[in-house]
């Protein structure tokens, strides 16, 4: 069913070694690789477009859903919609993903269209990560487009994650909070060669009380370019705070855009951004623990992305 | 043996030659404790990143045991068995304190191991070894961990640049403790940059540099009561002002 480049893929997006436990949906070469259902939650093909709607019932704990999209042709061109239907006083993990392997002369995209209905006090942790893979001159692309609406006093806990060979992404993600709802999000991206990442994120945030972190730690290296932009509007009484803290080496690019938008006098928004070198000392430092100045910068990078 | 011969190291400032080190001769004999000291900017620590080879040398040459390393990186000095302590620890986001002591001694030693480095600097460890070496941790902190990636290389040359400074009086004595088992166990050079009579105490040999010289040299029970006999740092202090 799955060959072994797609597992590989799997590997790298969702730790997965092998099907995992709790709901699943697997989805390879544009189609449907494998599915499991829970007693509490479904997932349901859509019948009007691509993708599939992900329903969990009031009141599940503890469990898990993993739905991991990989390419391995080159020259696939989908865009997938996928709804999450959240009830209220859930605690699940959601884990996504796309892993593309191109070794063909044809662009391999994958657009994720993903909108989150998160019911009253739930908290989501959604893990998605991207990764890319193959050395076919066919570029890999990925656009995914992220919504969240988070109803009173739900937690929702994002961490985005694209490390290595995806050559295109801009990734828009747009969330609106009612009463005492947080979002935090913890962006880690590292580009090179000639890549291009873009990363907008709106946060809006609509009921008294709520709050949201929004953390991006990036590494621009050789002639790759890097937008980050925050935008957050604090409607009410509300707390919001975007960071991005970002490496520059070689000849990249980095572009940092903050966006503070206040529309009520106790909405406390605060926007912070740092895009620099590695610092000199870091490397005299672990160059005198006797590391080559290298392996010191493969050290500080990857601590810096953990 | 460290012999240093000649040393000058020069920076340039408004079209001016300042002269930091001068014509600075030195040779550390294997297995000393010695401390060095003298008045603030007069080249202690200067002269310490230069044996490391974080500043180069305007002229000069330096042999560590017969080998000349005046062209080595620091990391090949690293490497021949010299380590530092910096006077101003660097902090990292995301690199923890267990990662730092397992670069350290370039093993993947264990949690208990690298526990020891840190109760040796009066750290609990459980409290630190997870934690980031990052601002968020005291100066204090920040100047312990750094000592102790020093003792946990446990190379036969280690320079330590005001360990104390920073560190509160009731560690002080813990502190006094560490480097006097240091002493006591270790084979190696131990060259401390100190201002504190109770380390000038512990040293077999005392070094005193200013403006870039040495000054003084010689066995603690010589230089010791000269200093503190003639001139302490205050007077030396006022009468360079006056
Ligand atoms: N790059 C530089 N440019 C200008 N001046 C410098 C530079 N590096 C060192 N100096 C000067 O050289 C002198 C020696 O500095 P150094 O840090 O070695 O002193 P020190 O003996 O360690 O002093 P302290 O006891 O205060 O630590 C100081 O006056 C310092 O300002
Ligand atoms: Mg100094």
């Amino acid at each position: 069913m799955l060959d072994n480049i797609q597992k590989q893929l799997l590997k790298e997006v969702a730790d997965l070694y092998k099907m995992p436990k709790g709901a699943y949906n697997i989805r390879a070469n544009g189609e449907k690789a494998a599915r499991n259902t829970t007693e509490n939650i479904d997932i349901v093909t859509k019948d009007d477009k691509p993708g599939i709607d992900i329903i969990i019932k009031d009141g599940t704990k503890n469990e898990s859903v993993h739905i991991p999209v990989v390419l391995s042709e080159s020259g696939i061109k989908e865009t997938v919609y996928n709804d999450f239907y959240i009830g209220e006083d859930c605690d699940v993990v959601i884990v996504a993903g796309c892993g593309i392997s191109n070794c063909g002369t044809h662009d391999s995209e994958h657009d994720g269209v993903h909108r989150f209905f998160v019911g009253k006090n739930s908290k989501i942790r959604y893990v998605e990560k991207h990764y890319g893979e193959g050395d076919g001159s066919g570029k890999r692309i990925l656009n995914p487009v992220t919504e969240v609406y988070q109803k009173e006093n739900s937690f929702v806990d994002m961490e985005m994650v694209q490390i290595k060979g995806v050559d295109s992404t801009h990734r828009v993600t747009k969330a609106e909070l009612a009463e005492g709802a947080t979002m935090i999000v913890h962006e880690r991206l590292m580009t090179h060669g000639e890549q291009k990442a873009t990363s907008v994120y709106e946060v809006e945030l609509n009921g008294e009380g709520s709050s949201t972190d929004v953390i991006s730690r990036s590494v621009a290296k050789d002639n790759s370019e890097q937008i980050f932009e925050a935008a957050i509007i604090g409607n009410t009484v509300c707390n919001g705070h975007a960071e991005c803290d970002a490496i520059i080496m070689d000849n990249a690019h980095v572009v940092a855009v903050p966006k503070l938008d206040a529309r009520n006098v106790d909405a406390a928004l605060i926007h912070e951004a740092a895009i620099g070198k590695i610092a000199g000392e870091q490397l005299i430092k672990l160059m005198s623990l006797g590391l080559t100045e290298k392996e010191a910068e493969e050290q500080i990078i990857g601590g810096f992305l953990r | 043996m460290l012999e240093l011969k000649d040393l000058t190291y020069q920076v340039e400032e408004n079209n001016e030659t300042l002269t930091i080190i001068d014509h600075l001769d030195l040779t550390i004999d294997d297995g000393k404790f010695i401390v060095i000291t003298g008045p603030n900017g007069g080249g202690k620590s200067t002269l310490a990143k230069l044996i490391m080879g974080v500043k180069e040398l305007t002229s000069g040459q330096m042999i560590f045991d017969g080998e000349d390393i005046t062209e080595c990186s620091i990391t090949d000095r690293a490497r021949k068995g010299i380590s530092f302590a910096f006077q101003q620890p660097v902090h990292f986001k995301g690199i923890k304190v267990l990662d730092l002591l397992r670069l350290a001694t370039g093993k993947n030693i264990s949690v208990n191991t690298a526990c020891e480095y840190l109760s040796k600097v009066g750290l609990c460890a459980k409290e630190y070894i997870d934690r980031e070496v990052n601002s968020s941790l005291s100066g204090g902190e920040l100047k312990r961990i750094e000592i102790a990636t020093v003792l946990a290389r446990g190379t036969k040359f280690s320079i330590f640049d005001e360990p104390e400074a920073g560190i509160d009086i009731w560690s002080f004595q813990n502190l006094i403790q560490v480097f006097e088992n240091i002493r006591k166990t270790v084979k190696g050079t131990v060259l401390i940059i100190s201002h504190q009579e109770r380390i000038l105490n512990i040293a077999d040999e005392i070094i005193v540099i200013e403006n870039g010289k040495v000054k003084k040299h010689g066995p603690k029970d010589e230089i010791l009561p000269e200093l503190l006999g003639t001139a302490d740092a205050v007077n030396r202090a006022c009468s360079k002002m006056s």
